[in-house]
């Protein structure tokens, strides 16, 4: 399985990614190879395996129902390039 | 041609949890823009989150109610989302291990038959921050407070066949997760929430139709409404040759009209993956048991024993069990009174009106379980009359007292029942109206109602009305 030029694009913008005409060929190339190696491993005999959904045989270690947490709003916000009224400014978001 | 109209509804409930799905962060409504958001609800990098227990179990609590099978190793998945209220750049949510799985939900229809929704499936996920479009010298203000904030997201089966019963299911679904305590039923902070998916199809055929979604619609009426403009749209669209294409719409109450957003055809590719920061969540047995252990009574249990245990009529049980709160308030008033129809009458009526007409949730009447029982007591004792009950009550809202005694005692209210003061009020009536007395006894029936108003005015209504009958009648018979 290979991927093309077009749906390398594709996957670019789903990611918010911006790749250069000229490297998309190579991005094309390396993403295919990716596939390659994943082909190769289903070759593996998976029958009667069940799935993981992490490489870790664990469970989830919960918390309690607990806020910890006090106002850092001054701290936190320290580093933002933006800001107003306590709200963080981004370029204007349109739907 | 015919047209059949399909709706399936995705609800987002906020859990009523203290702190955030996966930060010690509080999701208290109403604070100051970004104080409620910590260094997880930040990505800040290097962080992970840590699952709280309260949303795992109230998930649980709910899929027990709708009797679904509880995914014993339920798993998160990332959803990509590139918008700055969400600045991990995707939103943990569940995918194909969600925590709740197949489950139904009964609705009365209109015609009284009842029909069964199919509740696909509920899972966990976080709620984004607000993006505030106000003018900050074009651009947009973000507050996190709500980043992270549990919610349970509840997918509908394809079930519903108008905007009506997408409307019974939804408060079936708002009833239901105030029951269970998971959730606060408040729609205008945004706490419950409304997306329908609405298609048409010509009737009779199998496939559905291409579907548009309606985005936050976040009142009872506004999902009626927008379902059936919708609709309206679709169909005229189709009719005129044109297709339905998938996409979000948005309803804008103002104008009365969907429109379009964006198109989801490149942005639904949501690239789910199981979240490595998170492992499977186990529900035990054990745990599960103590959930359902814990379990309040359903409101059609509740309602069922509400007709056995208390005679109620069958509207007088519905209306009573449709809030918790209301059918708490009223169980404490008729358990303690002993006057279950009385109690039900009380607060169906005077107290509901009461109610409405001040815009206060039945946990905020000033008139309490406890005072209203005084009230009902007396009325039942035949203390004072049910119209008199009605001037106790307004001094009981009004906070001149807190037991129905002590207003019957300061405004004099008690119910005259000595036969020789009535007697007497109703000697002078009588002499002081010849004329009436006339009438009545050359066979005017109707005039007796005139003498009843004499008596209660005279008595400023304080008079037992079955013993002024008795002895108006006894007396008017005398020459």
């Amino acid at each position: 399985m290979s991927l093309s030029p077009d749906e390398v694009k594709k996957i670019a913008f789903l990611a918010r990614l911006s790749i250069q005409e000229e490297h998309v060929d190579q991005y094309s190339q390396d993403l295919s190879n990716i596939f390659g190696l994943v082909e190769q491993m289903n070759a593996a005999a998976t029958d009667n395996i069940e799935p993981m959904a992490h490489p870790q045989d664990a469970m989830q270690r919960l918390r309690d129902d607990v806020v910890t947490e006090t106002n850092q709003r001054d701290k936190l916000m320290a580093n933002a390039p933006l800001k107003e009224d306590g709200l963080f400014l981004v370029p204007k978001v349109l739907d | 041609m015919e047209w059949e109209t399909v709706i399936g509804l995705e609800i987002h409930a906020q859990l009523s949890t203290k702190s955030k799905l996966f930060s010690g962060s509080s999701i208290e409504y109403g604070q100051e823009p970004n104080t409620q958001a910590n260094i997880v609800d930040l990505a800040m990098p290097g962080v992970l989150p840590v699952l709280n227990t309260e949303a795992v179990r109230m998930a649980a609590m709910f899929g027990l109610a709708i009797g679904a099978p509880i995914g014993k190793g339920n798993v998160f998945a990332r959803k990509n989302y590139f918008y700055p209220d969400l600045p991990q750049g995707y939103q943990i949510s569940q995918f194909d291990k969600p925590i709740v799985e197949l489950g139904y939900l009964d609705i009365s229809l209109e015609n009284g038959e009842t029909k069964r929704i199919g509740v696909t499936r509920a899972h966990l996920e976080q709620d984004a921050g607000k993006s505030l479009h106000k003018d900050y010298a074009g651009m947009t203000g973000i507050d996190l407070n709500r980043s992270g904030t549990p919610l349970l997201e509840i997918v509908s089966e394809p079930d519903m066949r108008s905007a009506k019963e997408a409307v019974a299911y939804m408060k079936k679904i708002h009833e239901l997760v105030q029951y269970l305590g998971i959730n606060d039923g408040n729609l205008q902070e945004g706490s419950f929430r409304c997306d329908a998916n609405v298609s048409v199809r010509p009737k009779g055929q199998k496939e559905y139709g291409t579907r548009a979604e309606l985005k936050n619609i976040n009142s009872f009426r506004f999902v009626e409404r927008a379902i059936n403009l919708e609709v309206e749209r679709q169909i005229d669209l189709i009719e005129d040759g044109g297709e339905v294409v998938q996409e979000t719409r948005l309803y804008d109450p103002d104008k009365h009209e969907t429109r379009s957003m964006r198109s989801k055809e490149e942005a639904n590719d949501y690239r789910y993956f199981p979240d490595p920061d998170l492992l499977p969540v186990e529900i035990t047995d054990e745990f599960l048991e103590s959930v359902r252990a814990a379990l309040p009574e359903l409101p059609q249990v509740k309602y069922q024993r509400f007709l056995d245990e208390y005679a109620l009529s069958e509207y007088d049980a519905g209306v009573l069990t449709a809030s918790r709160p209301v059918a708490d308030y009223f169980e404490a008033v008729a358990k303690a009174s002993g006057e279950a129809k009385l109690s039900a009458n009380w607060v169906i009526g005077e107290l509901s009106s009461h109610l409405n007409n001040n815009d206060l949730a039945i946990t905020e009447s000033p008139v309490t379980a406890e005072m209203l029982t005084s009230l009902i007591q007396r009325i039942a004792d035949k203390t004072i009359s049910g119209k008199i009950a009605k001037e106790v009550f307004q001094g009981l809202w009004a906070g001149e007292g807190k037991h129905a005694d002590e207003i019957i005692e300061s405004k004099g209210l008690k119910q005259i029942t000595d036969s020789g003061a009535i007697e007497a009020m109703i000697d002078d009536i009588i002499a002081n109206n010849t004329a009436q007395v006339e009438q009545y006894r050359s066979g005017k029936d109707k005039v007796f109602g005139f003498f009843v108003g004499q008596v209660m005015k005279a008595s400023r209504g304080k008079a037992n009305p079955a013993q002024v009958n008795e002895i108006l009648k006894d007396k008017l018979k005398e020459t």
